[in-house]
């Protein structure tokens, strides 16, 4: 089987600070990683590949040092990555993002050959948009199979797939034919370990590196800020609410903080007693 | 000698709207009708989609897709009662379960005959798998998991969501494309009042759709069979734990005082991650957004991406032993005390106060 992941490389947002003065996001110093989510997808490929042999390719859209995740890719066992940068992307919305990324799948097949299923993460956690998915598959017309909790069956021979699809009230047993693209919602595997031979691989193997032209992307109209329909007008940090929680002062013992706690909530939403006393006996 | 031209901002980025864009027209929410029932971020949908549509002079339409029957039916007029003008109604056999590939084709279908300027979905796994394939479709611009939503001076829809981890918030625009598509999360607005009475035309829509061609087959649904017993986003009371419980074990404190006072429980992200609670039970960005009447967070630090998550709550009471923690600065009411002694003594005095006994007291 042939198989592509996406992945995003992203600032660990556990760690972005918002300068307090400014307002502005202090990127200094936050280091990258790829984005959490699309390691469960990388590892369900993997598994695919280990299974039913194959390969897996790794593609990123993204500046030059966007290697550095691909290169973190390989080494848990990836066997190809392909790095799409080009001043052109620069900016890009998720239609424009999806645009250049088909693209290159298109020549990533082109090259390397007819790849079975394309896997992006649920979402990133710095674009969170949940919609490059999607956006792919609908340019590529490729089936889509998204918040899967689990690959039930996969048959390469007869190009089918059944999956378990997380939806609101339950989950959907979906049967589909392959091309199909998947996305996969957390804890649905466990990521695993590079073994040491990788790592060593990875430190040293090629990276495919293509620029627009490279990936055959003509139309520069379609790509970067002037391929995106939507404009950020305005980034703002979420107003401080203006007062301070009104302190309740400790009691000598836990039972007297309870109680004042108590007071001081029913003081402050009188009609909250009644409310709980029913919810409380089960009315 | 000439006026002097507006300075220059980032607004006049607005280029004119192309010709064939001029006459879409109406603000559409569309109702999530899954298995019979519609998904409750549709009539909190509508509700600001009535705003917006107040305010651009415009219908307010619903669209309803679904298998042909009572239940799609009942869904377009329950959608008046929530304040729709019109209701689509797009009845089809291929559309009796949700797959992308039918939904998608139906809804670009649709937006293409009926021309919409703005196009709402929920932000639930439903309506961001359709959203990002109708747009793409459509080649428009779609802003996703907003918070909040306006229409400016001169029409155009302001989207904004938060981005980076939650840390900041954006105001996203779609300035020449149509329609202008949003997704917005559950619960962050707050359910429209229901008017009995209400009415609206509707307008049937048959798709061009042929079962044969869908590819995708829906095998089976297993509903959550503890689905209703995990209602934290609908719940009146909440109480939440976080790290600062230390264990699995203390843990069960939160849950004890949940289950007296007949609440649910939930918690911070980083105990979904050590396994001391399931992920359903996460509380923030990542997690589900509660807008209860009493939240109780017991030591939880109050880091932004659990604050966009439980900001909605009337009353926010703030457990935590170190009187900077940020959460105080959201919390309504604070007590700096150490969460594993309190809660016990909170539960048992809670306990009394609002037993029957108690209220028939108070009633005599
Ligand atoms: C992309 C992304 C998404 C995220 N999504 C979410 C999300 O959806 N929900 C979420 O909650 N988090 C989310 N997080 C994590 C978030 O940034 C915080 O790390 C997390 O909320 C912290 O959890 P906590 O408050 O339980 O733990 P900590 O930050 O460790 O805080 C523990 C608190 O307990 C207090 N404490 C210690 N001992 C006691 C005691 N005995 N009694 C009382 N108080 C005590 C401490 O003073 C401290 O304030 C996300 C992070 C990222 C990067
Ligand atoms: N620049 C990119 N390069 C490669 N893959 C991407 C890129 N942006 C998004 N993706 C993929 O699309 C998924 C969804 O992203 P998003 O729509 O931004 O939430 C991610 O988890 C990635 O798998």
């Amino acid at each position: 089987m042939k198989i592509l992941v996406c992945i995003k490389q992203v600032p660990d947002s556990a760690q972005i600070r918002v300068h307090p003065v400014t307002n502005t996001i202090m990127r200094q110093g936050v280091p990258t990683i790829i984005n959490p989510y699309d390691l469960f997808s990388l590892e369900e490929a993997l598994r695919l590949r280990d299974k039913f042999g194959g390969e897996v390719t790794v593609l990123t859209m993204g500046p030059p040092m966007a290697a550095e995740s691909l290169r973190k890719a390989l080494a848990i066992g990836t066997d190809r990555a392909v790095l799409l940068t080009d001043r052109f992307f620069a900016g890009s919305d998720t239609l424009a993002t999806t645009y250049a990324l088909a693209q290159a799948i298109r020549k990533i097949e082109q090259t390397f050959g007819k790849q079975d299923i394309v896997f992006t993460g649920k979402q990133t956690i710095d674009g969170d948009t949940a919609q490059v998915g999607p956006g792919i598959a609908k340019r590529l017309g490729l089936l889509q199979l998204t918040y899967v909790s689990k690959l039930v069956e996969c048959d390469p021979d007869k190009g089918e797939v059944v999956v378990e699809r997380r939806a609101e009230g339950g989950v959907q047993v979906l049967k589909t034919a392959m091309p199909c693209l998947i996305t996969m919602i957390e804890g649905s595997n466990e990521v695993r370990r590079g073994a040491f031979n990788d790592a060593l691989r990875a430190a040293r193997a090629e990276i495919v590196t293509w620029s627009a032209k490279d990936a055959e992307i003509q139309d520069l109209s379609k790509c970067g800020l002037k391929g995106s329909p939507t404009i950020v007008k305005k980034v703002f940090a979420p107003q401080p609410r203006s007062e301070k929680a009104a302190f309740v002062e400790p009691g000598k013992t836990a039972g007297d903080s309870a109680e004042a706690l108590i007071v001081s909530i029913f003081a402050r939403h009188p009609a909250l007693e009644a409310d709980m006393t029913k919810l409380a006996s089960g009315l | 000698m000439s006026p002097t031209p507006p300075p220059a901002t980032r607004a006049s980025a607005k280029k004119e709207l192309p010709e064939h864009f001029r006459d879409y027209k109406h603000v559409w929410v569309f109702v999530e009708l899954e298995r019979g029932d519609v998904h409750p971020v549709s009539w909190e949908l509508l509700g600001e989609g009535r705003k917006l549509a107040d305010k651009l002079g415009v219908e307010l339409g619903a669209v309803v897709l679904g298998g042909p029957g009572d239940a799609t039916k009942e869904a377009a007029a329950e959608a008046f009662c929530y304040g729709a003008d019109v209701a689509y109604l797009v009845e089809h056999p291929v559309l009796a379960d949700y797959r992308n590939e039918s939904y998608a084709k139906a809804m670009t279908q649709l937006v293409n005959a009926h021309k919409p300027e703005i196009l709402l979905l929920g932000a639930t796994t439903l309506g961001r798998d359709l959203a990002g394939s109708v747009a793409t479709t459509l080649l428009t611009g779609l802003t996703a998991d907003c918070t909040e939503l306006a229409v400016d001076a001169d029409g155009s829809l302001a989207a904004t969501r938060p981005t980076f981890g939650g840390s900041l918030l954006c105001t996203i625009y779609t300035l020449n494309y149509r329609p202008q598509m949003a997704t917005m999360r559950p619960r962050v607005m707050p359910m429209p009042e229901r008017v009995a009475d209400r009415v609206g035309r509707v307008v049937t829509f048959t798709p061009d759709l042929n079962e044969d061609e869908i590819i995708t087959k829906l095998l089976r649904f297993i509903p959550d069979r503890d689905s209703n017993k995990s209602n934290l986003a609908f719940a009146d009371v909440v109480v939440a734990g976080g790290m600062g419980l230390q264990s699995a074990e203390n843990f069960q404190l939160v849950k004890n005082l949940a289950s007296v006072l007949g609440a649910e429980f939930g918690c911070s992200r980083p105990v979904v991650q050590k396994g001391w609670v399931t992920s359903d039970r996460q509380i923030g960005q990542t997690g589900k957004t509660i807008r209860p009447k009493l939240y109780i967070a017991a030591g939880i630090s109050g880091a932004i991406q659990h604050r966009v998550g439980v900001e909605g709550a009337d009353c926010i009471v703030a457990i935590n032993t170190d009187k900077n923690a940020p959460i105080f600065d959201f919390a309504h009411i604070g007590i700096a005390t150490d969460a594993i002694r309190l809660l016990p003594a909170l539960t048992e005095a809670f306990r009394a106060r609002l037993s029957p006994h108690q209220r028939d007291r108070l009633a005599g």
